[in-house]
């Protein structure tokens, strides 16, 4: 059974009950333990560097040639935090709900308050570590709006956001790493999770720049790996962000949860044709004051000055008025797919709508434009060879992120023990959709501030150091490993793994992207076992194992993304209702908003792995909700 | 449009091997890709013909990570002012064009195979001193530290360095000065980055010095080639940091001595 452990008591008293009840480790005791953090992003390095001061050896482990490299530095617009600066209202309990009604009533209440609360601490801690947070003249710190709220709580660094917080972070590594007390693995990737009598013991790596395939072991394994948006191929994503950690660790008992809740984020710039490697993101903060809008009349093709205004439809201010062009991001998503399936979208293909900034500069100046969100315009003018000044920016839905992962407790702890799961890799604080700039938010309230907390209460359990590489288990990891890349290496086929990649990428983008239904999901859950036949019997991977050879880095990755997208169909399949990020089209209200179930699915749902791909063992969390009252969701 | 050009590709299999360019075709290019994705298509096709696709590094693929290297046409990151190869597009490109594609490189930096280098001395240089000592816990509220809004700018222009390298591969002398200036620039100008500013220019410093980077001499290709505008004005700054630290560094010493000869 499936034990959220969350504490008893009043919801604004849970976390401060689970702190005192915690258990504590003395200082002479914990340098005993290891701990093996793999990923630096913003969960994996604010963890690595708060557990090593706490005493901890920490060994982290990534897969680029830096930890500061993590895919969090992309992050543009914001994190989000409830220090009412701006005396406009805020407080936790805002933020919180917030998030909670964001997140479509689908995310469990007591992780979300704790959330919110350790929101305003994040901001303190790094503005002490240097970070430089946009600030007024005055010398206090600013904020600007995003999605979803109607208080301004996001701190920001231009368009920067991600990469000062993740370099705040590896700041704090770097000096743990100085200190001795970090062990830092780069150009590492974790190809297997290590279980001894059900506990997470360690990992299996491969050393990217040798080839060399090595065994780590610790007293518990923290995986900070992110999401799995790349199953789609083109999204925001990275280009290494991958499934393998979390996946390899769910074909080791991990229940995977919620997989189905992906967000689209509405702001991107469209997709140019079939080399497309990557999809990149316009932040949201431009919503601030850019209006979008498509032509009222279906194939109109003008350019977007010969429209006039009164052709033009200002869809989100139309539909949404009180939230107007700062609407959530699942909603603003599918009314710009809206727009133009209904044949008004513009640009190549019709699949983009106009993000206008004629009235902002007509209003502020280009200047302060300029200053708000140059480093944008810049980024779509090298991308598009268009001028955003001179026209508005064309844009449209990409995917962005991924809600579902795998479950964890209250301590961030998966039902395998040990095995803790933190920031975007697991399922826990978004419900079906996560508002904007709280993914940083999520990210560094895990590394810093729960995980130093909830990690001994495992810990004290068990005897530090007690398992070794010399146990049996890591001789078998290792041999698996090793033959899986035998194996992937002696396929000698015909196709190359992007080729693969892209293929899966369109099938779950058209069956299981914005819109997704009973059918589509059925095809989708027909081919994707052909493609992945054809994969293991078809992909050619030049090279050794025994060198640098990035096309079976690649492979595993698909491989691993082939098996991942079975489980995403049928959890999108099994979930007969529409909530956030996840829109089944039989499920809707007569104007097309999404219409939940909260009679069948206000549960969490978490699968296990059974050896069949196609029969996943579903285990229920249903979510309790003693604070808010399940309502529907409008922004109207 | 589409184009066809003639690549000029270093290909070195491993550390020590012996490199060399290799002529490579790329016909029919569309010109709205963007460099990499033209790799992506020369490693396609070179895939399909049974060799070895070109290895480069890359992540984002948005300007951000600093992931992403490789030399063209004689410049870390190409021709394009303040952008990443990432985010360079074939459109600047015409058809026909030669272009030389080679890895960043100097001695600090050792090529790993083609076009990936070795950049881990960065991570070095910032363990050396690139932080605030702060602990995770319980500071103070963040706006009980007012910071001029003038400082936090500097502050921010220095920090938006993405830790690339270009600088270094720019450089004649294959200098770092622009990379470490510009973290020690963001932490010395910040309020929090007071207590450990002696300590912090003297640890980054050595340290680069001990990687084998070289000096500057004021030739400012760093600049001209930084993907994020990272201004030469921050090498002024630190050597004037490092003179006080090292100055500072040696009245303690010879204090001590007296004391200690008392």
């Amino acid at each position: 059974m499936l034990d959220s452990k969350i504490p008893s008591g009043p919801l604004s008293e849970k976390w401060s009950k689970h702190k005192r009840d915690s258990k504590l480790i003395n200082p002479k005791n914990k340098r005993k333990y290891t701990v093996i953090v793999v990923g630096s992003g913003l969960a994996g390095a604010s963890a690595a560097a708060s557990l090593s001061e706490l005493g901890y050896k920490v060994k982290c482990f990534c897969f680029q040639d830096s930890p500061r490299r993590a895919h969090s530095i992309a992050a543009q617009g914001g994190i989000n935090a409830a220090k009412n600066y701006q005396n406009d209202g805020d407080s936790i309990y805002r933020l919180f709900y917030d998030t909670i009604k964001g997140g479509d009533f689908r995310a469990r209440e007591g992780n979300v308050y704790r959330l919110a609360e350790v929101s305003a601490n994040i901001i303190d801690q790094c503005v002490a570590q240097g970070v430089p947070f946009a600030r007024e003249y005055g010398g206090l710190l600013a904020n600007r709006s995003f999605g979803g709220a109607q208080v301004s709580r996001t701190f920001y660094a231009r368009g920067q956001t991600g990469q000062q917080l993740l370099l705040g972070a590896y700041s704090a590594l770097s000096k743990e790493i100085a200190s001795g007390n970090v062990q830092m693995y780069s150009r590492s990737e974790m190809l297997e999770l290590v279980t001894v009598d059900g506990h997470a013991k360690g990992i299996i790596t491969r050393n990217l720049t040798t080839g060399k395939v090595e065994a780590h072991a610790a007293d518990c394994v923290l995986l900070c790996t992110g999401g799995y948006g790349n199953v789609f191929y083109l999204s925001t994503n990275a280009m290494g962000c991958n499934v393998t950690a979390t996946w390899r660790a769910h074909k080791k008992g991990a229940f995977f949860a919620n997989p189905c809740y992906t967000q689209i984020h509405p702001t991107c710039i469209p997709v140019s044709g079939d080399y497309q490697s990557k999809l990149t993101l316009m932040s949201e903060s431009l919503r601030n004051d850019g209006r979008v809008w498509a032509p009222k009349k279906k194939g109109d093709n003008r350019h977007p000055s010969q429209i006039p205004e009164d052709e033009r439809d200002y869809y989100l201010e139309r539909k949404y008025p009180s939230f107007g062009n700062l609407a959530p991001r699942d909603i603003s998503s599918r009314a710009a797919k809206e727009a133009c399936d209904d044949g008004r979208g513009v640009g190549p293909g019709g699949r983009g709508v106009y993000l206008d900034f004629s009235e902002a500069i007509e209003k502020f100046g280009e200047q302060t434009i300029r200053e708000r969100y140059g480093n944008l315009f810049d980024m779509y003018e090298r991308i598009t060879g268009e001028n955003a000044y001179k026209q508005p920016m064309r844009i449209y839905p990409a995917v962005h992120y991924t809600m579902g992962g795998l479950w964890v407790d209250y301590n961030l702890m998966s039902n395998l023990p040990g095995l803790h799961v933190l920031g975007e890799a697991n399922f826990s604080d978004h419900g079906a959709n996560r508002l904007g700039a709280s993914a940083l938010m999520q990210g560094l309230a895990d590394g810093y501030f729960v995980i130093p907390t909830t990690i001994a209460n495992y810990l004290v359990t068990q005897k530090p150091g007690a398992i070794t590489t010399d146990n049996a288990e890591f001789k078998r990891a290792l041999e698996d490993v090793n033959a899986r890349t035998h194996r992937l290496l002696n396929i000698k086929g015909k196709r190359s793994v992007d080729s693969f990649h892209r293929e899966l990428g369109l099938l779950v983008w058209e069956k299981c992207g914005m819109a997704r239904d009973f059918d589509g999901l059925t095809s989708a859950l027909e081919k994707i076992p052909a493609l992945r036949d054809e994969f293991w019997n078809n992909v050619n991977i030049p090279g050794s194992g025994e060198a640098v050879n990035q096309e079976l880095e690649k492979a595993g990755r698909v491989a691993d993304f082939l098996e991942f997208a079975e489980l995403l169909c049928l959890d999108a399949r099994h979930r007969e209702e529409s909530c956030g990020g996840h829109f089944r089209s039989e499920h809707q209200t007569e104007d097309g908003e999404a219409k939940r179930d909260d009679a069948n699915f206000t549960y969490a749902a978490a699968w296990e792995h059974t050896g069949d791909f196609s029969k996943p063992s579903l285990h229920k969390e249903e979510l309790q909700f003693e604070e808010v009252h399940l309502a529907v969701r409008s922004y109207k | 449009m589409n184009l066809n050009l003639h690549l000029k590709v270093w290909r070195q299999a491993s550390p020590n091997a012996k490199g060399s360019f290799q002529d490579i075709e790329a016909r029919d290019i569309p010109d709205h890709a963007s460099f990499l994705e033209m790799m992506d298509i020369v490693n396609e096709r070179l895939i399909a013909d049974g060799k070895e696709p070109v290895a480069f590094d890359h992540d984002c693929r948005e300007g951000i990570c600093g992931m992403c290297s490789m030399v063209i046409n004689g410049r870390p990151h190409g021709p394009e002012r303040a952008t990443t190869t990432c985010q360079l597009h074939m459109r600047k490109f015409r058809n026909g064009d030669t272009i030389w594609i080679e890895p960043f490189r100097a001695r600090a930096f050792p090529v790993m195979k083609d076009l990936m280098v070795d950049r881990s001395a960065f991570d070095r240089i910032m363990a050396a001193g690139g932080f605030v000592s702060v602990r995770t816990g319980a500071p103070q509220d963040a706006n009980a530290l007012p910071i001029g809004k003038e400082v936090a700018d500097a502050a921010m222009d220095a920090a938006a360095c993405i830790g690339c390298g270009a600088c270094v591969a720019s450089c004649k002398n294959a200098s770092a000065m622009l990379f470490v200036s510009a973290k020690i620039g963001q932490l010395n100008a910040l309020p929090q980055g007071q207590p450990e500013k002696h300590r912090r220019t003297l640890g980054m410093v050595r340290q680069m010095d001990k990687e084998g980077f070289g000096n500057c001499t004021n030739q400012y290709e760093c600049e001209a080639a930084c993907p994020k505008d990272v201004s030469r004005t921050w090498i002024a700054s630190m050597n004037k940091d490092f003179a006080v630290a090292s100055g500072r560094e040696a009245l303690l010493a010879s204090a001590r001595e007296r004391s200690e000869g008392d």
